[in-house]
């Protein structure tokens, strides 16, 4: 459409062949008044057509004006069914055999082929449909969604969201699980189900349908469901047979795989210009530029640039020469060894998102204990890594080409050394959402980082002055193991030998006394587990577990062992740690029949903390039960601090030995929120402050994420009148969050309400004083700590 | 590594009492200190009143320390920025609050008579008094209503009380209409919350639960074989509603012992202010 109002504005000949009876398809077929958005908010759009962010109505009515005064010829109901011919001379076949000639083709047909239709008996009747246009349009029926997939999902949910409405949903999938969907969708279709919501059938399929009744089959036989209306989401043909039959490549047989295309997004066959989703593009606003774009590309204008090239002018403005941006691009693919396997439009997206930075010698880049997780590139120059915390001059060099900044990336634990530039650098700095999302892209950039950090850490745990070439042979053995919450490690008693480096996650060490385990320590990312027994006769002399979701490098122990006979130096440092952690044993093995109720309760109480998700935060909110009134002010605080919600639940939560955990964030070292934030809005703070930004779009992915219940969906609340207002007159709710039928009130008085967005505990990042909760507690009730300090604070031994 | 025992819990935090070492107290029993000294120390004539030098300090500093506690309730609801911590302010508010006690009596130099100035000499002794009330419950019942609340919250409470009062309405529908009554009363009459004195109640005796529980016991004395196991049913779920009432009006009865005293703490303040506005100014006008 943006492409054919641009051809129609050069007075191009043109015509623009809709597959229905209206324009953009897809989001005709949105639900009824689903806000639109218009991403990545910094890209400018470049198009005949405008577009901004509003209601699917708003921006299909601009659009078919837009299309009207531009005077496109289009013409509806014209599918295309085959495009045979070459660059200059192509002939589309449509599906009432009418030909068309062209000279290109440009092809923005998305993802959204043809649905699936049902084939079973009965298939045919009306009270089927393929797809749900307004699900508040449904009341008091019974409704069978058939499909596990993301839109079936979506849809039975979205006509159980609101209980008033009194639909009797029933979900039913093939599969005995749900492969396909989204992580968050199924959790919140499972939690409808357990909230008793609506129904789900799983390994459940289809036999036949009959007016006002469904029959499917399940394990153990047939059963006959009433039924009003059936949607079925039973996915959609790939337009991947038809995109190949007009000779088109794609990069990979996979199935997520997009067409293989040039800079100027044209396909393997010459003349055939792909772009938007089928390119690899989702958001309207690259589609929209790239019809533009590709128009001028065909009007011959090489020069042009694409539409983010000012954004890259803006971030190469530092670099000499800022303007050469598909010169800088190549510099970064070729200079770079991660970069390497990247494409010219791959590298593109990617840069979007990365920063580059210049650095003098000798200035710092980050410093030892900073929080941080993005990945820093070499693209020129070099830098220095101060090993020894103590002694600035000794140092490390990391060349140019090579990557630093991975373990942090990683682990999510602070940066593990001090990094200067050894000479006048330019780094590329990738954040760590990009940097995810190119390791899971490209696989080889993950076994490269993956292969680095994993001598990086083995370099910086164990020290004494190890070299790359001293450790090679254990590298070659060592292997990533991952681990579930509560998986053991190692079991106290067996035998065995080999060394464990915690890479991500974190462990709890306890010890078998009488029958009972004792906690007697927690291992962060970055420590290492296991060097007692290879030193000492093999046997284990403590069981180590899980706390949470954690990765381990396994490294064999005579490998290890023979490093260690060849350096006399490590081999000391180990022996040292070896004889404090054997002391302790020693001291907890004499004194066991002393043990009194006291440890009992220690230990269990730190078992108790890393149930509860302590094991995972980096700063966690908790309340001791015996200074807590239950005055709510540090919920009123939370609320006064920042736009009118609490973040916290003072009450909910659960406690144990005195010690309350309530609703509240505890900033993951991985917040599982993060994964799948579609804008990318929920970012980590220099300080550790897991926070969300403003581009929060209101999805609940990040809702549905938390294991912990932190975060919300919140309106955010009208103004309230000062607290002199409320002390002297009475006028507004006063301090803390407004009651709902404050909010109600003053909210009809107002304009449009605002959407729904998400709303977590930032840890009241940028407000002078730091956290609300814990300055307004007036007993002293509410503290912060990290697990580290809590759960490692070792008190001093008897 | 780790030593015998690592879960150092917020035991060791500091709470009100302790905050920073005790400094509150500290300061407020340095200027009880001094006032005394200064007091014994000066010679007065013809006796010791508010009106000689170290009447007029006492006075003045304890009427400063006055109207600053008052601020407390402002500094509490105002999130403001800054380095502040309300934990010190109470703090602060419990030791100079109850130094009062030595500074403004011997600023009345044992003065007392029918007076505006004893008027408000008492009002202060009041609000004294009830601080020391709240921070006696501030300090003893914490502990009791989290062990009394055991992790629930009170929507969790009222929502399981609900729950057991829907499944009073099943367990009932075969009995007899007579004994449905009953149930029926204690589904109606077991109220909680309400007024002042019914929230210090945690067993009171209009509770149609226990009066209902009482008479199903009194009528599984006497049953048919047919009618034992659906009474005992009734039986089961009166007696777990005794139990999750009694938490309930628990937990409203710590909340209101936790508030109470602030009926009298904060009302008093205002009338004492006034009391001191009046006091100054009669003291400066007929002197």
């Amino acid at each position: 459409m943006s492409a054919a109002a641009h051809a129609a504005a050069l007075n191009m000949p043109h015509i623009l062949l809709e597959k229905t009876d209206h324009l953009s398809d897809t989001i005709f077929k949105y639900q009824l008044g689903k806000h639109i958005m218009a991403t990545p908010s910094q890209l400018v759009l470049r198009s005949d057509v405008g577009f901004d962010a509003g209601t699917r109505e708003n921006t299909l009515e601009m659009w078919q004006s837009a299309v009207d005064t531009a005077g496109v010829n289009i013409r509806y109901n014209s599918e295309v069914t085959a495009i045979t011919g070459a660059k200059g001379d192509f002939k589309l076949t449509l599906g009432d055999g009418t030909e068309i000639l062209a000279e290109n083709v440009i092809m923005a047909i998305g993802t959204q082929g043809n649905p699936n239709r049902m084939r079973e008996p009965g298939g045919d009747l009306p009270f089927i449909q393929y797809q749900l246009d307004d699900p508040k349009a449904h009341f008091d029926k019974n409704i069978i969604v058939i499909g596990g997939g993301d839109a079936g999902i979506e849809n039975a949910l979205g006509l159980c969201a609101d209980a008033d409405q009194g639909n009797r949903v029933t979900l039913l999938q093939r599969a005995p699980d749900f492969p396909r969907a989204k992580d968050a969708n199924v959790k919140a279709l499972l939690s409808a189900r357990d909230q008793g919501r609506m129904d789900v059938m799983t390994s459940t399929s289809t036999v036949k349908v009959e007016p006002g009744w469904i029959t499917v089959s399940v394990n153990d036989g047939e059963e006959r469901l009433r039924c009003d209306r059936i949607i079925a989401r039973i996915g959609s043909a790939p337009p991947r047979r038809f995109v190949e039959g007009c000779g088109i490549e794609f990069s990979s047989p996979d199935r997520e795989a997009f067409p293989v295309l040039s800079s100027q997004f044209e396909a393997t066959t010459e003349g055939i210009y792909v772009i938007g989703a089928l390119a690899g593009y989702p958001l309207i606003k690259h589609c929209m530029n790239q019809g533009y774009d590709v128009i001028e590309f065909i009007n011959g204008n090489d020069e042009l640039k694409p539409a983010d090239e000012v954004l890259f002018v803006e971030k190469f403005k530092k670099l000499p020469n800022p303007n050469d941006v598909s010169g800088w691009l190549n510099t970064f693919r070729e200079s770079i060894s991660i970069f390497n396997p990247l494409s010219e439009l791959q590298i593109r997206e990617f840069m979007l998102d990365s920063d580059v930075k210049m650095f003098r010698p000798g200035q710092k880049i980050f410093e030892r204990n900073d929080i941080g997780t993005s990945l820093f590139t070499i693209s020129k120059g070099s830098v220095e890594v101060e090993v020894d915390p103590n002694d600035p001059s000794k140092t490390v060099r990391i060349e140019q080409g090579s990557i630093f900044g991975e373990i942090g990336l990683i682990s999510g634990r602070r940066r593990g050394a001090t990094i200067r530039a050894a000479e006048s650098c330019i780094l590329v700095e990738v954040p760590r959402s990009a940097a995810r999302k190119l390791m899971s892209t490209v696989p080889a950039v993950k076994t490269e980082i993956d292969k680095i950090a994993t001598e990086r850490s083995l370099l910086q745990i164990f020290g004494s002055g190890l070299t790359p070439a001293d450790v090679n042979d254990v590298l070659q053995t060592a292997e990533i193991m991952s681990l579930k919450s509560g998986d053991v490690l190692i079991n106290e008693g067996e035998t065995s030998r080999d060394i464990f480096i915690i890479r991500y996650g974190s462990m709890v060490v306890e010890k078998l006394i009488g029958g009972k385990p004792v906690f007697l320590n927690y291992l962060p990312a970055g420590s290492y587990v296991g060097e007692i027994a290879l030193l000492d006769n093999g046997q284990r002399t403590a069981t180590v577990k899980a706390a949470i979701k954690s990765e381990i490098i396994k490294l064999n122990g005579d490998l290890f062992e023979a490093l260690l006979n060849r350096n006399e130096r490590l081999k000391a440092k180990l022996e040292d740690k070896f004889r404090e952690r054997r002391n302790l044993n020693a001291h907890i093995e004499a004194q066991k029949a002393s043990f009194n109720s006291v440890v009992d309760l220690n230990s269990s109480v730190a078992n108790f903390l890393v149930e509860q998700g302590l094991g995972e935060a980096t700063d966690a909110l908790l309340i001791d039960e015996t200074m807590c009134v239950g005055c709510d002010n540090c919920e009123r605080a939370c609320a006064d601090s920042h736009e009118g919600i609490s973040r916290l639940d003072r009450e909910a939560g659960v406690s144990f030995a005195n010690i309350h955990v309530p609703t509240s964030c505890r900033h993951c070292e991985h917040p599982h929120c993060m994964s799948d934030c579609p804008p990318d809005a929920i970012r980590r703070a220099p300080h550790g402050e897991v926070y969300i930004n403003d581009s929060c779009i209101g999805c609940g992915n990040c809702q549905r994420n938390c294991p912990y219940g932190v975060i919300q969906m919140e309106k955010v609340p009208p103004r309230k009148p000062n607290l002199l207002n409320w002390l002297l007159f009475g006028t507004g709710p006063g301090p803390g969050q407004p009651d709902a039928e404050w909010i109600k009130g003053k909210a009809s008085s107002d304009k449009a309400a605002a959407p729904k967005k998400a709303v977590k505990c930032d840890m009241c990042m940028g407000i002078d004083g730091g956290p609300a909760c814990v300055r307004a507690c007036p007993t002293g009730a509410a503290v912060r700590v990290s697990p580290e300090q809590y759960l490692t604070a070792a008190k001093a031994k008897d | 590594m780790a030593s015998r025992s690592t879960a150092s819990g917020p035991r060791s935090q500091q709470n009100f009492m302790s905050h920073r070492g005790y400094l509150y107290f500290k300061i407020a029993f340095a200027l009880c200190l001094l006032a005394v000294i200064a007091y014994f120390a000066s010679d007065p004539t013809p006796v010791a009143n508010g009106g000689t030098v170290v009447g007029y300090a006492l006075g003045t500093i304890s009427l400063l320390i006055i109207v600053w506690l008052s601020f407390l309730g402002v500094r509490k609801r105002l999130m403001t920025s800054g380095k502040w911590s309300l934990r010190g302010w109470t703090s602060a508010h419990v030791y100079l609050g109850l130094s009062l006690i030595i500074l403004a009596t011997l600023h009345t130099g044992f003065q007392f008579g029918w007076n505006i100035h004893t008027l408000a000499y008492v009002l202060m002794m009041l609000v004294i008094l009830s601080g020391a009330w709240g921070l006696y419950a501030y300090l003893s019942l914490p502990i009791k209503m989290a062990q009394n609340r055991d992790s629930m919250t009170e929507q969790e409470m009222l929502v399981e009380l609900d729950a057991l009062d829907k499944n009073l309405g099943k367990a009932a529908l075969p009995l007899r209409k007579e004994w449905v009554d009953i149930v029926e009363m204690t589904i109606r009459q077991s109220k909680i919350g309400g007024s002042i004195l019914s929230r210090f109640r945690r067993n009171p005796s209009s509770c149609g639960t226990a009066k209902g529980l009482a008479a199903f016991k009194r009528i599984q004395t006497n049953l048919s074989d047919k009618d034992v196991d659906l009474v005992a049913d009734v039986v089961a779920i009166l007696e777990r509603k005794k139990a999750i009432l009694y938490r309930i009006r628990s937990h409203i009865r710590y909340r209101a012992l936790l508030e109470v005293w602030l009926s009298i703490h904060i009302p008093v303040t205002f009338a004492l202010i006034l009391a001191l506005v009046a006091h100054v100014f009669s003291v400066f006008y007929y002197w």
